[in-house]
């Protein structure tokens, strides 16, 4: 004890924080299975890959599956909208990227980046802007003024790519994970 | 303020009872004798009206979770067919509850308001405010949570929509964002899990409230009631004792608040609800305009006002926590607003933007005030207001504390009291 304000570290000091920190360490792992019960079970992981056979629709028509919880859309694209798609150059979008999870992060958003097969496009249906569904665009009931869909919450307006072209969402719909099982037949996730 | 007791046991029960616990005496210091100011009004009285409405909250919502059943498949079918048309009464208990929320938010408004007027936030009541704050966080955490419940469209897009609002932060570390939303639903999109544990939560925090509301009351009776003079009590002839006087009353305004509520319970039993919540929980359809409960929605004007998902965010929380910081922004020496001429008039502003942007939340993003030829878009109405709100508590508060010119304060409340009533009986022989 050369200073008295400052007196030296004792045995006890040392058990004092010592057991403090086994305490909390303690504590943190016994959080963990608490915090993580609230991740989504096995149950719903199990759901998180799904199959769907496309071979019923038609050219121009959408069907949509459900994936995640989340509505998932399947469109099988006219000749006439997949060039129209292809017309747009990447530079000129309001999000240049291709949104698709089985590309790369910095593909470009082309419409070849958007599809495995031209003629299907698959997209999660869900608005990057707050989360809602978007109204789909067909000849008989056209939506917006890019011939995709048009999201009725707060007015994002999409092409025949699923790329935002004007409104609030920051980014073009997203391009799940999917693969071609069969010629009309795919798996998601 | 809280004094030495008077309590004086009478009986030997109570003289018993009063060695070992004494739960009367406290009663007795705290509600009957416990010395109020002679001068508080008709808005003091919310404190008592907002306990009774919380209470009523938490019974009706007992016997309603009674009834519930918190699944995807039957949560709808539950209130809609069991509760509103199979169980005794359930219709009343439920329109009790669901109107009992506006009303009690109604109160908690109208609570805030007379806070914000009369200074009741300045030393040395600052922590009396910040618990009020977060009292106010938790009832709008309980009452969202409440809303999802019914598992309508509007409950399940707004709990998309709120749960989405986390996915922001996907901007800031890529992918926790999303992590951080999944983890909130316990599944990719709102579902039953989400369900299950918003129930779970919204039968929870009722009771934190009551816990928090303890410390809220406690911390009130340390320094006394502030007053609408906004001075402090100088001794006994600024006081009367809370029984008869303020319990008469509270009981008088409380009796007429819940006339009014009873007038929606009965009358209009959806005035405060939306159509499309008549329609079940659909994840692959989205109601063609989403917003939230009406007491949210200054708070969702500001969301959408900011193009920037991650800013809106920002802005979002930020005007929510705004108020925690008030006794330290209000620089001024001067408590009520009744001696701050300057500051009065922006309060009002204050109050009338906060309802310009409850008006623009409530409407489309693309919708505009047509004024003759010129279109005014809400969205920049909400811009300008979002500004207000935050310009208020940051730069106008601690500004015109330093700068006004106060009107001058009565020396005590018994003088104010009295020099008034000599003011009426003057009057009175003339």
């Amino acid at each position: 004890m050369a200073n008295p304000t400052t007196p030296e570290p004792t045995r006890r000091d040392f058990l004092y924080i010592a057991t403090g920190a086994a305490a909390t360490l303690g504590v943190g792992l016994a959080a963990w299975p608490f915090i993580d019960s609230l991740n989504p079970s096995t149950a719903v992981l199990a759901m998180a890959s799904v199959e769907a056979d496309l071979s019923a629709i038609q050219p121009g028509q959408q069907v949509i599956f459900k994936w995640r919880g989340h509505p998932l859309f399947v469109r099988r694209r006219t000749p006439k909208e997949i060039a129209a798609a292809r017309a747009v150059s990447p530079s000129d979008l309001p999000d240049g990227l291709a949104r698709n999870a089985n590309l790369t992060e910095s593909a470009p958003a082309t419409d070849a980046n958007r599809t495995i097969k031209p003629e299907w496009l698959v997209l999660v249906g869900v608005c990057t802007h707050l989360g809602c569904t978007p109204a789909v665009s067909t000849r008989e009931a056209p939506q917006g003024s890019y011939g995709g869909w048009l999201c009725h919450c707060h007015g994002s307006d999409f092409d025949a790519s699923g790329r935002i072209r004007k409104g609030p969402a920051p980014q073009n719909l997203a391009v799940p994970p999917y693969a071609f099982i069969g010629p009309t037949k795919i798996r998601i996730g | 303020m809280a004094g030495h007791s008077h309590y004086l046991p009478k009986t030997g029960f109570s003289r018993w009872l009063d060695q070992r616990l004494p739960v009367i005496r406290l009663v007795n210091d705290q509600f009957v004798t416990f010395p109020t100011p002679k001068n508080l009004n008709f808005w003091y009285t919310f404190g008592v009206i907002l306990t009774v409405m919380l209470v009523l909250q938490i019974v009706t919502g007992i016997v309603l979770a009674m009834h519930y059943v918190p699944t995807a498949d039957l949560a709808f079918g539950s209130v809609e067919q069991r509760i509103m048309r199979e169980v005794n009464y359930g219709w009343l208990i439920r329109t009790l509850h669901a109107s009992g929320a506006s009303m009690l938010f109604v109160a908690v408004y109208i609570h805030m308001g007379r806070s914000l007027y009369y200074g009741s936030y300045k030393a040395p009541r600052e922590i009396l405010w910040i618990l009020g704050v977060v009292l106010y966080l938790l009832l709008m955490a309980t009452a969202f949570f409440g809303y999802t419940l019914q598992w309508g469209q509007m409950s399940y897009w707004a709990a998309t929509v709120i749960t989405s609002l986390f996915t922001a932060f996907d901007q800031i570390i890529p992918h926790f964002g999303t992590a951080l939303s999944t983890w909130v639903r316990g599944d990719y999109a709102v579902g039953d899990a989400t369900l299950n544990r918003f129930f779970s939560l919204h039968y929870l925090l009722p009771f934190v409230i009551v816990g928090v509301v303890g410390l809220h009351i406690w911390a009130l009776h340390v320094p006394g009631n502030s007053n609408p003079l906004g001075i402090d009590v100088k001794g006994p002839q600024d006081t009367v004792p809370f029984h008869p006087w303020y319990t008469v009353k509270d009981a008088f305004y409380l009796t007429l608040f819940l006339i009014v509520f009873m007038g929606f319970v009965f009358y209009a039993p959806n005035f405060f609800s939306n159509p499309d919540n008549y329609i079940q929980a659909d994840p692959l359809v989205t109601p063609s305009e989403i917003r939230p409960e009406w007491y949210l929605l200054p708070f969702y004007a500001m969301l959408r006002a900011i193009p920037n998902t991650l800013l809106g965010v920002l802005v979002l929380f930020g005007a929510m926590l705004t108020p925690l910081f008030v006794p330290w922004l209000d620089t001024s020496k001067v408590r009520s607003c009744r001696f701050r001429p300057v500051m009065k008039q922006l309060f009002w502003v204050f109050v009338a933007t906060c309802i310009l942007l409850g008006y623009v939340g409530a409407h489309t993003t693309d919708a505009a005030w047509h004024l003759g030829e010129v279109d005014i878009p809400l969205v920049w109405l909400a811009r300008l207001g979002t500004l207000y709100y935050f310009a208020f508590f940051w730069a106008l508060m601690p500004w015109i504390g330093k700068t006004e010119v106060t009107r001058p304060v009565p020396e005590s409340i018994a003088q104010a009291v009295l020099k008034k009533g000599a003011v009426v009986a003057k009057g009175g022989e003339q």
